[in-house]
């Protein structure tokens, strides 16, 4: 069975993996790119002309840090000429207000500031750097110069029960969004996951708040929210579905179908050095591989779902069930649900009980410190 | 939520159309995006902080002189409606 492949709708650049931040959650490979490896200023302007003409729409400048490119406006400028819609997801840490105005006038459409919490003490655990306060500038100089801004709470077991103190912050700045996104395990997220992970208690109860301020900010803040998929019944449709919507372009220009695709044994991926975006899109190994159903198993084989989540995520099959074809572990339908179950079992188990970063218990926090493996700035 | 026909919409920051040689015409959000034809153009094309709803929604039936007003309006503000909801508009008074 053929069919014509739709073409991407948007497209990840990760412009760096240098980052002044180490969080504990980073999405990035645990193998960091060096900047020796990067790709040319020239290079991405071509992946952008090469994207847009593809028929992607909307570019998401990531990292890393993208802001640690000095070359950073000469790319918005490219790509906003390109056509392509520009997001920039960021630390806002290496930024002053003049280079974000100039920012702007080259295109930058939109900008995503990260937020590690509402608290200085916990951004600070989590991200293994003093950001806070640089962050709250940003914020008001986002406010002055208008630019439309989504914040992004990556929320955790240590700031799960803060969601109040981080909506109060986005109420007092200028964003049009908030997303309240937890952590996927992946990746360094992956490595620190039974410190991270909330508890089934406190998952509900941040649930039921965020629900409540959907509906009481509606048409003022658009309110998102991202569960942690191993306390879904079904899995998520990963990437909107392997090789359907987006391509990630690593620092060195290896085109991947999602972030965490390096880690499937057997994969090659091709590189925009080598190859054209149209290309790998349409033909390459790693793109075609989990298109379509040939490759599934049952129960997904036959399951109604199969259109909506495709299957799930096929990095979490690998890492929890060591088979890069198994339906997603966290599926209710699935054989390998168990091995999710039984996680969870030692998250929820009195022993594992979250240990609260506030001032009031001091001495709990120096008890339940979690041995964290922070990401490191590659060379 | 319901929507003001005094009001002048106008796409909010962070929203803005695809450029004109670019088909289809599409409406680009963060992290989203909206296929634009027809009827939902001619909408989106009118929110530009001039028209109120009441100017959009007399144009629109004009412009659809074919089909009931009253549906038209119907649309028209549910539309509004939806786009509101994806924080793509702003309503000046």
């Amino acid at each position: 069975m053929t069919s014509a492949i739709a073409n991407p709708l948007a497209l990840i650049a990760e412009l760096t993996h240098r980052c002044p931040l180490h969080c504990v959650y980073c999405s990035n490979p645990l193998e960091l790119e060096a900047r020796a490896a990067e790709l040319s200023t020239l290079d991405w302007i071509r992946v952008f002309r090469e994207a847009a003409a593809l028929g992607v729409l909307q570019a998401d400048f990531t990292g890393g840090e993208p802001l640690a490119r000095s070359d950073l406006l000469d790319l918005v400028r490219a790509a906003r000429t390109a056509g392509l819609y520009i997001n920039l997801i960021t630390s806002g840490l290496p930024l002053d207000e003049s280079r974000l105005e100039a920012l702007v006038a080259a295109g930058l459409d939109h900008f995503q500031l990260s937020f590690q919490s509402a608290r200085e003490a916990v951004a600070q655990e989590i991200s293994g750097t003093k950001t806070h306060a640089q962050k709250l500038r940003v914020l008001e100089w986002l406010k002055r110069h208008r630019v439309a801004v989504t914040l992004n709470f990556v929320i955790h077991r240590l700031n799960i029960e803060q969601l109040p103190e981080m909506l109060a912050l986005a109420e007092s700045s200028s964003a049009g969004r908030v997303e309240f996104a937890n952590v996927q395990y992946y990746g360094w997220a992956f490595a620190n996951r039974d410190s991270l992970l909330p508890t089934r208690e406190q998952l509900t109860q941040s649930i039921d708040f965020l629900k409540k301020t959907q509906e009481r900010l509606a048409g003022k803040i658009k309110v998102e929210y991202v569960v942690p998929d191993y306390y879904a019944k079904y899995p998520k449709p990963c990437m909107g579905g392997w090789g359907r919507k987006l391509m990630l372009i690593t620092p060195s220009g290896d085109a991947l179908p999602c972030h965490a695709a390096r880690i499937i044994p057997g994969l090659s991926f091709e590189n925009v050095r080598n190859r054209s975006v149209s290309e790998i899109w349409n033909s390459s190994d790693a793109f075609q591989k989990f298109r379509g159903e040939a490759w599934m198993q049952e129960p997904c084989k036959t399951c109604d779902r199969r259109t909506q989540d495709f299957g799930g995520c096929r990095c979490q099959a690998f890492l929890l069930a060591a088979d890069a074809t198994a339906t997603d572990p966290v599926c209710s339908l699935g054989p390998h649900r168990l091995k999710v179950d039984a996680i969870l079992g030692e998250i929820n188990s009195a022993r594992a009980r979250p240990a609260p970063l506030s001032a009031a218990a001091p001495s709990a926090d120096l008890l339940a410190k979690p041995a964290w493996l922070y990401r490191p700035n590659p060379s | 939520m319901s929507v003001d026909v005094l009001s002048r919409p106008r796409l909010a920051p962070g929203c803005r159309m695809n450029e004109g040689s670019q088909q289809p015409r599409t409406l680009l959000m963060p992290e989203r995006a909206l296929r634009l034809n027809g009827p939902s153009l001619e909408i989106v094309e009118r929110c530009d902080g001039k028209h109120t709803v009441q100017e959009i929604i007399a144009e629109l039936q004009e412009l659809y002189a074919k089909a009931d007003p009253a549906k038209v309006e119907q649309d028209i503000l549910g539309y509004l409606a939806l786009l509101e909801k994806e924080r793509a508009l702003d309503f000046e008074p």
